[in-house]
């Protein structure tokens, strides 16, 4: 099976340029057929016909779509993402000071999540039927079910502006220059409520594959050979029944991750979350074509790679999948 | 069962809403201006002195009416072109496919959101942009399930009959996937009717004075800190609508679609 591991790698890297160069090609023509013009960003207030045609030519506007497109293509193959109209900044610079942020917060929340959504999936399934099972299975669905920016402002009245533990929204607080550890710690509050209110459709999904999944093996044989061995339980359930259960939830872990970058949007939007997905939003309602481009290169490459890695993990951790 | 009792409720609520509001829902009242709930205003008003109730009632036509429409027009699309990738194959079945594979390549939300801001908010806009994204998931998983029965000896039989594709694929192989439409249609209505409320609750769906969820939702943001009950009945609505959908839907799936079962 690892033999095949490289040449599976190699084939699955060969296929996503061709599927990456259709997405920015369908991005390109989405984004520019859409109705809106980027001008009246780029030229501010006012000006008249010649000065939207100067700008126009100037940030190369005024080319027949396929010429822009390919002259795109052309430097994004050369590392060069163009400048956005918003920001009069490259739109690398742009995003990667926006990265930081949304990756702290996907990435506490992914791993908080996944964390305590096994163990309670785990606690769920060991006690089948029990009170605790019930309690969880309807939170979870109440997870499930709530609109995640909804639940945001409701912990935010809460506690926030009811019981003033934590800040409202930002990620810093902006009155006050704080250094070293205060800073974390401040970071810290500010992350706090942000990364509940994106952790809970997570964290249900994670609880629920994780106790089917456990059930289901459970029950099965090597369970029982396992059992009647005289292993003691927390050693069934973790080293032998959970490793097999956990297969979906790598599935569901790898999707998430593949959505790292703009996932959060909602979140972040509720919270003025300095991150990518405001980013996108604003960039959206603004227009700014090369900004929206290297978002969505960068989300769809990010999409693309996460796909592949859950593949070789899924075969890694099933020896029964096989490369194809 | 539960889930149908909620699903059920909800939809008599829209149907009826006119004879079941108390008051009209876009009625301004400047004497009630965010009032407590009331015997006159069960739920209290919100900063227009409007009738929460009022608009949480009619807003089930339109979140649900908006929900239904989208997933009608999505299994559509889907279903459709599974269908034909998964019979006709060859190229037609690649172009398709990686149609799909590029718009799988970002989160559907996220997408959505993009051709939304892009087309300009509305209702309607919402509905298009979920369309254009959602369809995606239906396509893939229907066309696996064609390519799964198109040597099955029915189909062969069907076509040394001299039946046409189109009649085929309407007679032959339609039946049996609506099972598991039905199933995936509900199980993804949840998700819809939360895409739908998120775009709203953003300012790019249903326009003010329309008592949508979640344009009511993004209305009382404003005011939320001294009238929380503007934001926590429209979201408590969508919820639960959500939950009933998901209740039907894995009740559904059991019945319909056992191998489905996760």
């Amino acid at each position: 099976m690892a033999a095949h591991l490289p040449r599976y790698l190699l084939r699955r890297v060969l296929q996503a340029v061709p599927l990456l160069l259709g997405v920015l090609v369908v991005n390109f023509f989405l984004i520019h057929l859409a109705p809106g013009d980027p001008i009246y960003l780029l030229a501010g207030d006012g000006g008249d016909e010649p000065y939207f045609a100067a700008m126009r030519q100037k940030y190369g506007l005024d080319k027949p779509l396929p010429v822009q497109l390919g002259l795109y293509l052309l430097g994004v193959v050369q590392g060069e993402f163009g400048y956005s109209f918003a920001y009069a900044r490259p739109v690398f610079e742009v995003i990667a000071a926006r990265l930081p942020p949304t990756l702290l917060l996907m990435g506490v929340s992914i791993v908080l999540s996944t964390v305590v959504g096994v163990w309670l999936g785990v606690v769920c399934a060991r006690r089948p039927n029990s009170p605790v099972e019930r309690s969880v299975l309807v939170a979870t669905l109440l997870g499930y079910g709530c609109p995640a920016f909804w639940l945001g402002q409701l912990l935010v009245l809460l506690f926030a502006v009811r019981l003033g533990w934590f800040p409202v929204q930002g990620m810093v607080n902006a009155r006050a220059d704080y250094e070293g550890l205060a800073r974390l710690s401040d970071i810290a509050r500010h992350l706090a409520l942000p990364v509940a209110t994106l952790s809970v459709l997570h964290l249900a999904l994670v609880t629920r594959l994780t106790r089917t999944g456990l059930r289901e093996e459970l029950g099965k044989d090597y369970v029982r050979t396992a059992r009647a061995k005289g292993l003691p339980t927390p050693s069934v359930v973790n080293r032998h029944a959970l490793r097999n259960a956990l297969l979906p939830v790598v599935t569901v872990v790898g999707a998430d991750i593949g959505t790292l970058f703009t996932g959060a949007v909602l979140t972040e939007i509720v919270f003025a979350w300095p991150g990518l997905g405001r980013l996108l939003y604003d960039a959206t309602l603004s227009r700014d074509y090369p900004l929206l481009m290297g978002i969505f290169l960068l989300v769809g490459t990010s999409v693309i790679l996460t796909n592949i890695v859950t593949d070789v993990a899924y075969a890694v951790l099933d020896p029964r999948v096989r490369y194809t | 069962m539960i889930g149908t009792i909620i699903v059920a409720l909800f939809i008599i609520v829209a149907i009826a809403a006119p004879f079941l509001a108390p008051h009209d829902p876009t009625a301004v009242d400047a004497r009630a201006i965010l009032a407590a709930p009331s015997s006159e205003h069960w739920l209290g008003t919100d900063n227009l002195g409007r009738d929460i109730l009022s608009r949480l009632i009619h807003g089930a036509r339109w979140t649900l009416g908006t929900a239904f429409l989208a997933s009608a027009l999505i299994v559509t699309i889907g279903v459709t072109v599974g269908l034909v990738a998964g019979y006709v194959g060859g190229l037609l079945d690649d172009i398709l496919m990686r149609v799909v594979d590029i718009l799988l390549a970002f989160p559907s939300l996220v997408l959505a959101l993009a051709i939304v801001g892009m087309l300009g908010p509305s209702l309607m806009n919402v509905m298009l942009g979920m369309v254009a994204v959602w369809w995606v998931d239906y396509a893939r998983v229907i066309r696996g399930l064609t390519v799964g029965m198109r040597e099955r000896e029915f189909v062969t039989a069907a076509r040394c009959a001299g039946a046409p594709a189109p009649r085929i694929i309407a007679r032959h192989l339609l039946p049996n996937v609506v099972p598991s439409v039905i199933v995936l249609a509900t199980l993804e209505l949840g998700s819809l009717m939360l895409a739908i409320s998120a775009l709203s609750f953003l300012g790019l769906g249903a326009q003010p004075p329309t008592p949508e969820w979640g344009t009511m939702l993004n209305d009382g943001r404003a005011f939320f800190q001294r009238a929380p009950q503007l934001m926590i009945y429209p979201g408590l609505a969508i919820t639960l609508a959500v939950i009933g959908s998901n209740l039907v839907g894995d009740g559904l799936r059991d019945v319909l679609d056992p191998r489905m079962k996760r």
